[in-house]
């Protein structure tokens, strides 16, 4: 958005003011502002973080949008681009790097692994998809994405910040922002949304009595315990 | 294979020597010798010791199942050149134990760490046997075949729900969290009490206090998010003020988990995941894991894919040494600057990778006799270009820049130096090996594919420090250049293939260790096939990860910012660390 689109009146400024005045809404200049500067945390899990890189480099440079400094602290960054495959070993830190960025925040699943798994979805240390524990503003497909794919996702993200009005933002709504639960390492990955669940078909799986699922997946589940 | 006179010498001297203990491995397709595992140690001294096998390139684990018995393997090698010794032992499959190489061949540690993880196999006597890939406390050892993940479908692909109808099925919509997980039953996540890496801590402080001034020591963590550990490396650190006492290395933060899904792959399934190990050299990585399953099958590609494959793999070595020299820069605070010179080379050279195999960065160019498409002509004009103008040109200028800077010299003269004897020892391999005076390479070392005609020098150095590494990396790429020359000049027409390309490729019963010399060091592949589609097992005996073992001996007594240095001259890349 250049200046003029900034202001929604360039008609009613009288001339010798037009250059020092705009006219224009609250929620206009601030999405204005926030979304010419928006700065990643500097971050790169997989092999997309190395196209990451070369996006920042100098042949595509996406300094051009307001993204120059790539920040190391989350408590600096706006915006994590999860820049490869997520293992579980590895998402109680991204949920907590997620947790200590300062609002407003958004996030990018940058590649096929981000977005759902990608080629190493079926691996047992992989999380299927950032999704499953933080949300995500933008999906950008590829394994990897280009940086032409990866500059596309971050002018969309600029778009979704236009659309953004004051009166319903989430950080300026009542009442505190929850946390994430950051995820356990038992046995398995453990989200702790979803402890009664995990406790309550452990227990059924011991009484045989399959209370979620066909029975196939329930006997698919013990082959899992095998060891 | 052909036997020489020194190899038959050992076999009749091992045989005599220890023998019941040692039998030569009879089964069709194998290799080397088996050995009882009491009389392990015993054969490895004599090996090493008489025979001067002080390489040890690979050990890993195979299981059997349903046989009642696990394996290790080991890959034997001379740090003078020529071809590899293998030998194997067995441990029943219920109580898995060997005894570790540690002692002998302190490579062994991550090594053995890793088949204790992943297979379940103890190995007595390892000096810190905890797991390394995957968490303390973590449900069982993927890779044994019984072993079965949350979004486990079929033992091997193609899965009969996609292939041929192409069906697909959502794994989640099969599992009861609707997620990647499962639990053993009656587990209950409330009285779960979660690893506090009290091994972890607890180990450290191996290093006997040398210094005068005696300062509290205080534990750091570097990562697993930290901007100098290029990616997602842990380092717990032992600090003495400023100086490293004690250091470990913690990965897995980014395992895939490349092999149990390779073992559920039919073979070409692989040749896109090895992209993903090193994914900063994918053309290399297609060239070792080709190498392995030709052996197996034994073909040999057209020379013109010979080729082909030498060229692609040499331009990667340049991007790649261009690219670890600007992070390392990087690591030296030189923020992005130098950076900024190497990525515009690469760039060049993705162009190229771009055209011939469709994809910058994810090549899968390779496949089991020749290569996917030919090279056009006016890309080798490209080539050609590049290679006689451009790129020789960027170098001289990233030289005059970087080599006789002061401040470059003085962070890196005499810092992280390892002996030679270490880094024999330590089984470290590529640059790091050669600067410490070694001058071992595989290309040389044990010829493959066309290198035995090619015209090049093995770079090496004297120090061992950072700077000679910089230094090997710089004459590297000269080197590359000057291969690249002659592969331009003689290039032969013909076709690119052996035979017609097959989707399901027919490989014998056996095994075979492919190996090739990676940007990074020896990068192999270590394939057992049982005649079926997909392979039995698939192990990557991956340079970054191994050469880590290193990382304490160089950073004892280091200050903080020359430890992220030395890390940064490592080269480490994170997809071929953790796999
Ligand atoms: S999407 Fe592809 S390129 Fe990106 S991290 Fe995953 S495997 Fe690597």
């Amino acid at each position: 958005m250049d200046e003029n689109e900034l202001n929604l009146r360039p008609n009613q400024i009288p001339e010798e003011l037009k250059g020092s005045i705009a006219v224009t809404t609250l929620d206009r200049i601030y999405n204005w502002s926030r979304r010419n500067s928006i700065w990643p945390m500097m971050f790169g899990l997989a092999c997309c973080a190395i196209e990451m890189i070369a996006t920042a480099a100098s042949r595509y440079d996406f300094s051009r949008f307001g993204m120059e400094v790539m920040r190391a602290s989350p408590r600096q960054a706006d915006v994590m681009i999860v820049s490869g495959t997520v293992t579980k070993k590895m998402i109680p830190q991204i949920v907590r790097l997620y947790n200590q960025m300062a609002e407003p925040k958004y996030v990018i699943a940058m590649g096929a692994c981000a977005s759902g798994g990608g080629p190493f979805k079926e691996g047992y240390n992989v999380v299927p998809g950032i999704d499953r524990f933080i949300p995500v503003d933008v999906y950008i497909p590829g394994c990897p994405p280009t940086p032409q794919a990866l500059l596309n996702g971050l002018i969309t993200l600029q778009k979704k910040i236009d659309s953004e009005s004051l009166k319903s933002v989430r950080w300026y709504q009542k009442g505190k922002i929850e946390p994430i639960p950051i995820p356990v390492l038992g046995p398995d990955l453990i989200d702790p949304r979803q402890s009664p669940l995990i406790k309550e078909l452990c227990q059924s799986q011991i009484s045989n009595v399959s209370p979620a699922g066909t029975p196939e997946n329930l006997e698919a589940h013990h082959d899992n315990q095998l060891d | 294979m052909t036997t020489s006179w020194i190899e038959t010498q050992l076999t009749e001297y091992l045989l005599e020597r220890f023998g019941e203990a040692v039998q030569p491995d009879s089964r069709p397709g194998y290799l080397g010798f088996l050995v009882a595992r009491n009389k392990l140690l015993e054969v490895c001294r004599s090996l090493r010791d008489e025979f001067g096998f002080d390489y040890l390139s690979s050990v890993t684990g195979v299981d059997y199942h349903p046989e009642p018995f696990m394996e290790v393997v080991y890959h034997f090698y001379k740090s003078t050149g020529g071809s590899a010794l293998v030998m194997k032992t067995q441990a029943p499959r219920d109580n898995p134990t060997v005894p570790s190489l540690c002692s002998l061949y302190p490579g062994a540690d991550f090594q053995e760490r890793e088949a204790w993880d992943l297979l379940g196999i103890r190995f007595e006597g390892h000096p810190d046997l905890r797991r390394i890939l995957m968490w303390e406390g973590f449900a069982g050892h993927p890779l044994r075949k019984d072993w079965r993940e949350p979004f486990f479908e079929e033992d091997a692909k193609p899965f009969k729900s996609r292939w041929p109808e192409g069906h697909f099925i959502r794994v989640e919509d099969n599992n009861p969290y609707k997620n990647n997980v499962s639990y053993p039953p009656d587990f209950d996540p409330g009285k779960w009490v979660p690893d506090k890496d009290e091994l972890l801590y607890g180990g450290l402080q191996s290093f006997e206090e040398d210094s005068e001034i005696k300062t509290e020591r205080i534990v750091v963590n570097l990562g697993p998010q930290h901007p100098s550990t290029h990616g997602v490396f842990r380092m717990v650190v032992l600090l003495e003020g400023e100086r490293v006492v004690d250091l470990k290395p913690v990965m897995g933060y980014l395992h895939r988990n490349h092999e149990k899904i390779g073992e559920r792959n039919t073979y070409l399934q692989n040749m896109p995941f090895t992209d993903r190990l090193d994914y900063i050299c994918s053309m290399s990585n297609n060239f070792g894991y080709a190498l392995a399953v030709e052996k197996l099958m034994g073909i040999q590609p057209p020379e013109r894919a010979e080729y082909i494959r030498v060229m692609m793999a040499e331009l990667t070595r340049f991007l790649n040494h261009m690219f670890s020299i600007g992070f390392l820069l990087n690591d030296l605070g030189a923020f992005f600057t130098p950076s900024l010179y190497a990525i515009e080379e690469r760039e060049l050279i993705l162009d190229i990778f771009e055209e011939v195999a469709g994809s910058r960065m994810m090549c899968n160019y390779f496949r089991f006799g020749g290569v996917a498409r030919d090279v056009p002509e006016q890309v080798l004009d490209k080539i050609k270009t590049l290679v006689h103008d451009r790129l020789p040109r960027k170098l001289d200028e990233f030289e005059r820049y970087l080599t006789h800077n002061e401040i470059l010299r003085s962070r890196c003269e005499g810092v992280g130096v390892l002996t030679p004897e270490q880094a024999i020892a330590l089984s470290v391999a590529g640059p790091v090996l050669r600067a410490s005076g070694v001058p071992y390479d595989v290309r040389r070392a044990d010829p493959y594919s066309i290198y035995e005609r090619l015209e090049f020098d093995v770079a090496y150095g004297i120090h061992g420090d950072i700077y000679d590494r910089y230094l090997v990396r710089i004459e590297e790429m000269r080197q590359s250049l000057r291969i690249l020359r002659q592969v331009l000049k003689d290039i032969p027409n013909g076709p690119v293939m052996a035979g017609k390309p097959q989707f399901q490729v027919r490989v014998p019963p056996g095994e075979a260790y492919g190996r090739v010399e990676g940007p990074k060091g020896e990068l192999g592949f270590y394939v057992v096939s049982n005649g079926k589609p997909n392979p039995w097992r698939y192990h990557v005996r991956a340079p970054s990860f191994i050469n880590l073992t290193s990382l304490k001996t160089m950073a004892h007594g280091a200050k903080v910012a020359d430890l992220v240095a030395i890390l940064g001259s490592i080269d480490i890349v994170l997809g071929e660390v953790d796999r």
